[in-house]
């Protein structure tokens, strides 16, 4: 049965083209949530709360701090030192009592994001880091719940709607699409390091409300299987066309038992984690439970005669995850970079007891240091 | 024959802002005269777009193109 609306409330949108009191009941009877309270959730929850959305749950293990202030509207000097997702409950309530929020005052991690996100129709990713993110985006496809994505780096944003299975038969593209795996910790700079004008999630933030809108109600033509990007210092707007890749489904786990047992802290993790060198490189060679495979194409030369290993090509090694059982899984080319990222890769995919490494510098190097030993 | 070149975000810093280019035949060859241009960014992961369609094979590239770089974001 449909809920009361308050008419006087809502009474400017009610009387939208296009939009009116099914709009509204749609508003009503969806649950969002929002994960990070912070630049880009602040507004997003602002918005959200003032339309309507009946159920909004708020993700944040953070506490407010002064260097939040000038992008995270919803907070005030009083509130330094206290909990983010509770104290813009508060400020929500006041805003709008008839929504219905949840408090998760946590920190999104594949223990505890299933349980959260299928309790929600829709998940707006407002969080600052890629574990976080990519996280979220595979939790999302196990799930099949649309994800509305934004980010920001210094004077650009881009916003974009993953996941969402539209009525035409077009598949759904999801981050991983765009983004097969994490860039490394030293590639990209984070807001504490790069530095973000306060507006510009504003802007970014109020457009993944936006989206969420017009998702729930129908309205307009959302960023589905599109990706805007936004540029503060000469309001140039770009819109990319985003594909669905074949490769893609490879790099998200299987099923949610494997989701739960990915770390997706160290799948972001420098690329230092996962390299070793020739000396340590040896030395596994000597050890049991191992397995070490050459992801060079076949035919690339040199070709390995000194240690037991197994050929698989980087593009194909995601094919066979299961072969791995190992404790230990090591990985070399010619030069290091392709079984960095096959380590990544793997990394994504296997038991997170399992050790992942990619020898530095590939096996050229390895050869001539042998030489001289 | 010319081909535009738009880049966001942190490649910015790496490449400026927009780049023109003559005589590249396809998207490898654009990666790999980018790469012996700007070495750095060997190391950079970001998606390509011609002319605001993404692309995830080898696509050839004609007169006028505008092709797009996007490095992820993390940012929130």
């Amino acid at each position: 049965m449909d809920k009361q609306i308050s008419y006087e409330r809502y009474h400017r949108q009610l009387i939208l083209k296009d939009f009116g009191e099914a709009a509204q009941q749609k508003l009503l009877q969806t649950k969002v949530l929002v994960i990070g309270a912070g630049g880009l959730g602040c507004p997003a929850l602002q918005y959200l709360t003032a339309a309507g959305v009946g159920t909004i749950g708020i993700a944040d293990d953070d506490i407010v701090s002064l260097s939040n202030l000038h992008r995270q509207v919803l907070y005030g000097v009083n509130d330094i030192g206290k909990a983010k997702a509770e104290t813009a409950t508060i400020k929500l309530k006041q805003l709008n009592p008839e929504i219905n929020f949840h408090i998760h005052h946590f920190r999104i991690t594949n223990d505890n994001a299933v349980e959260i996100i299928k309790q929600y129709e829709i998940i707006i990713d407002g969080s600052d880091n890629f574990a976080t993110r990519y996280l979220v985006n595979d939790a999302c496809v196990l799930l099949d719940k649309t994800l509305v994505y934004g980010a920001v780096s210094q004077y650009e944003g881009q916003v974009a709607v993953f996941n969402h299975k539209s009525h035409s038969d077009s598949p759904a593209v999801n981050y991983r699409d765009l983004f097969p795996v994490p860039p490394g910790k030293n590639e990209i700079l984070n807001c504490a390091e790069a530095g973000v004008l306060g507006v510009l999630p504003g802007i970014i933030g109020s457009m993944m409300a936006n989206e969420t809108i017009k998702l729930i109600t129908g309205t307009g033509k959302p960023l589905v299987n599109s990706l805007l990007t936004y540029d503060s210092r000469n309001n140039q707007l770009f819109e990319i066309e985003l594909l669905p890749k074949q490769e893609t489904r490879s790099l998200i786990p299987a099923d949610i038992e494997t989701f739960n047992n990915n770390n997706y802290e160290e799948l972001c993790a420098a690329d230092s984690s996962f390299e070793i060198d020739t000396a340590i490189f040896s030395e596994l060679l000597e050890s049991e439970n191992i397995i070490v495979v050459d992801v060079r194409e076949k035919d690339e030369v040199p070709l390995v005669n000194e240690f037991a290993h197994v050929k698989i090509p980087l593009s194909r090694l995601t094919e066979f995850t299961g072969e791995f059982k190992a404790e230990t899984i090591v990985l070399f080319c010619q030069s290091g970079k392709r079984s960095l990222q096959g380590a990544k890769q793997l990394s994504a995919v296997l038991d997170k007891d399992q050790k992942i490494f990619s020898l530095k510098d590939g096996i050229v190097k390895w050869k001539q240091q042998k030489q001289q030993v | 024959m010319a081909i535009n070149i738009v880049i966001f975000g942190s490649l910015t810093d790496i490449t400026g802002s927009t780049l023109q280019l003559e005589n590249i035949a396809d998207t490898n060859a654009l990666v790999s005269e980018l790469n012996n241009r700007y070495p750095v960014l060997v190391n950079s992961k970001f998606m390509i777009a011609v002319n605001k369609k993404m692309i995830d094979t080898n696509t050839p590239l004609n007169n006028n193109d505008t092709i797009a770089l996007l490095p992820p974001f993390s940012g929130g």
